[in-house]
């Protein structure tokens, strides 16, 4: 198993799924795949290729939203980060990977609650980090995230 | 037979972290377990997005007082990463040294806790002690005990100090003897073995498909060692052997970390050796647009930062994740099924990071030490005497 083979053997594989390669560096490669396809890919890549899930990072990118997944190949020292690309004037979701493997659980909690995602098919879609009396609706790491306690007391920074 | 609810938390009795446990037993047996986590939520990420790359990396520190070196550590690796660079060979030793002797003192500090859970405090008592010395070489190195602040992306901030290498040596090979003494006095121990062999196993599957980290997972026969598989730091210049073990029960957990302790000894010894010369900072001016992923193997597995950056000198999106968040859903695999008198230490075997950080001494504004550890004691000792005798008067 060599980066290029793993490359190319994804490539052909999943080449209607495939948007983008971009080879970063020899031990990074972002990959950008369509919405739909995140859990075929995945699966592939977690229980076929042996990768292990590092965690997935959501990002408000102004014109949508955009999630990777990255995926660690220990014996050859790559990762391979998976991208998806939502577009906000769609309804914000993408199928849940935590039924395919149960690493994804708690990191798609995470992101339900601080960028508003919706993830269809999770198990346990609860508040992970938030407190309870947090109001529905206010997603805290989004462009357009506003203070909503007037009594709170936060570090305004200096 | 009826259900019940024990709730633990949210200030735990043991670990002091604020964490909600709530298990449900039948008789004595736990059924099902929840976890309400986010007490502590501080929302550094959001915080990240308003500091420079150099603010960051002292932020990043104060997530975890234990393991506060693996966070600066994949922080500053992922900036680095956006442009691809390699820091100076003087640096990464300093680096591997500084993250080499946080790993021996947090598995210390777990080993002795465990025996605290476990009622075995003399464990915990020599733990710790052994502890106090790598606590005083951390600070001989970088001034600190905790919180070391040696890094800066591109570098370390401080250099180490050829006369302070062979106290730092002497200090650690002053340990070895005691802790071949602790590891035979746990590893031989049938009290232990009784108590914890067998006790809230994590299969080989389970690990893999809940990415379990660090010991947590190689307890359970997963070989995966960052500084072994992604060589960073100076951890390919040097003999040591990743250490792995097949039960993936309590006994495994504690097993691995007692050795893997051994062969940190071993790794920091040889990089305060073999120091090499030259530069230990790159000087970096300007990250361009870009993303960069840092991570390393801290004590309780990987460390994983994410930063996206757009030119200026502050993240556009910085993703922290520390291996407890893997670790910890593990439980769902470990405790159900169990007695609750173990849960406890199932719980607690993942090494859930917390901290603990006490001293004091009294200086004046010109550094001149007016009261040192002892002195303080012996004010302690003279104030209860103090109430001691007023109370005797009065009654």
């Amino acid at each position: 198993m060599t980066k290029t083979s793993i490359i190319k053997d994804l490539c052909e594989r999943f080449s209607s799924d495939i948007i983008d390669v971009f080879d970063k560096s020899s031990k990074r490669v972002y990959m950008e795949i369509k919405p739909e396809s995140i859990v075929k890919v995945a699966k592939y890549i977690f229980k076929d290729l042996g990768a292990r899930f590092n965690i997935a990072s959501g990002l408000d990118a102004r014109d949508h939203m955009e999630i990777l997944y990255h995926f660690t190949f220990e014996e050859i020292n790559l990762i391979i980060s998976l991208r998806v690309k939502l577009e906000k004037s769609k309804k914000l979701e993408i199928d849940s990977l935590a039924n395919t493997f149960e690493a994804a659980n708690w990191i798609e909690r995470e992101i339900h609650e601080l960028l508003g995602i919706n993830f269809k098919g999770h198990p346990d879609l609860r508040k992970l980090l938030l407190p309870d009396e947090w109001p529905e609706g206010v997603y805290p790491l989004r462009r357009d995230y506003k203070e909503w306690d007037k009594k709170a007391i936060r570090d305004r920074g200096v | 037979m009826a259900k019940t609810i024990v709730p633990i938390g949210p200030y735990h009795p043991l670990q002091e972290e604020p964490e909600f446990f709530t298990l449900t037993v039948e008789g004595e047996t736990v059924i099902d377990i929840d976890v309400k986590v986010g007490y502590n939520h501080r929302g550094i990420e959001k915080l990240s997005e308003s500091k420079t790359f150099d603010q960051a990396t002292f932020l990043v520190e104060r997530i975890c007082g234990i393991c506060s070196t693996s966070h600066p550590y994949a922080h500053t690796r992922a900036v680095e990463d956006v442009i691809s660079v390699e820091v100076p060979e003087r640096a990464k030793f300093i680096r591997t040294i500084i993250a080499e002797g946080e790993r021996i003192h947090s598995h210390l500090l777990w080993l002795g806790l465990a025996g605290h859970f476990l009622g075995y405090n003399t464990v915990y008592m020599w733990a710790w002690k052994l502890r106090e010395e790598i606590l005083d070489v951390m600070e001989i190195l970088s001034g600190n005990r905790n919180n070391y602040a040696m890094f800066k992306p591109g570098g370390v901030r401080r250099d180490i100090k050829a006369e302070d290498i062979p106290v730092c040596l002497k200090k650690i090979d002053s340990i070895v003897p005691t802790l071949i003494m602790l590891k035979k006095a746990v590893i031989d121990d049938p009290v232990l073995h009784a108590r914890t062999k067998g006790v809230g196993i994590l299969s080989k599957e389970d690990a893999i498909n809940y990415s379990a980290l660090g010991p947590t997972s190689r307890a359970s026969g997963v070989a995966r060692d960052l500084r072994k598989d992604c060589p960073y730091g100076a951890y390919d210049k040097m003999q040591w052997d990743m250490i792995v073990t097949k039960n993936g029960d309590v006994f495994d957990k504690a097993v691995v970390r007692i050795l893997e302790t051994f062969e940190s000894i071993k790794i920091v010894k040889y990089c305060l050796q073999n120091l090499p010369g030259g530069d230990i900072d790159l000087n970096l001016k300007s990250i361009p647009a870009g993303e960069g992923i840092g991570h390393i193997e801290a004590p309780r597995g990987e460390t994983f930062h994410y930063v996206k950056t757009d030119g200026t000198n502050r993240p556009v999106r910085h993703k922290v994740r520390a291996p407890t968040f893997m670790n910890l859903p593990t439980y769902k695999a470990t405790v159900v099924g169990q007695t609750i008198s173990d849960a406890t230490i199932i719980l607690a075997a993942i090494d859930p990071c917390y901290c603990c950080t006490e001293r004091m001494a009294v200086r004046n504004t010109k550094g001149k030490m007016l009261y040192n550890g002892e002195d303080l004691v012996r004010l302690s000792q003279e104030k209860t005497e103090k109430i001691r005798r007023k109370l005797g008067k009065k009654a």
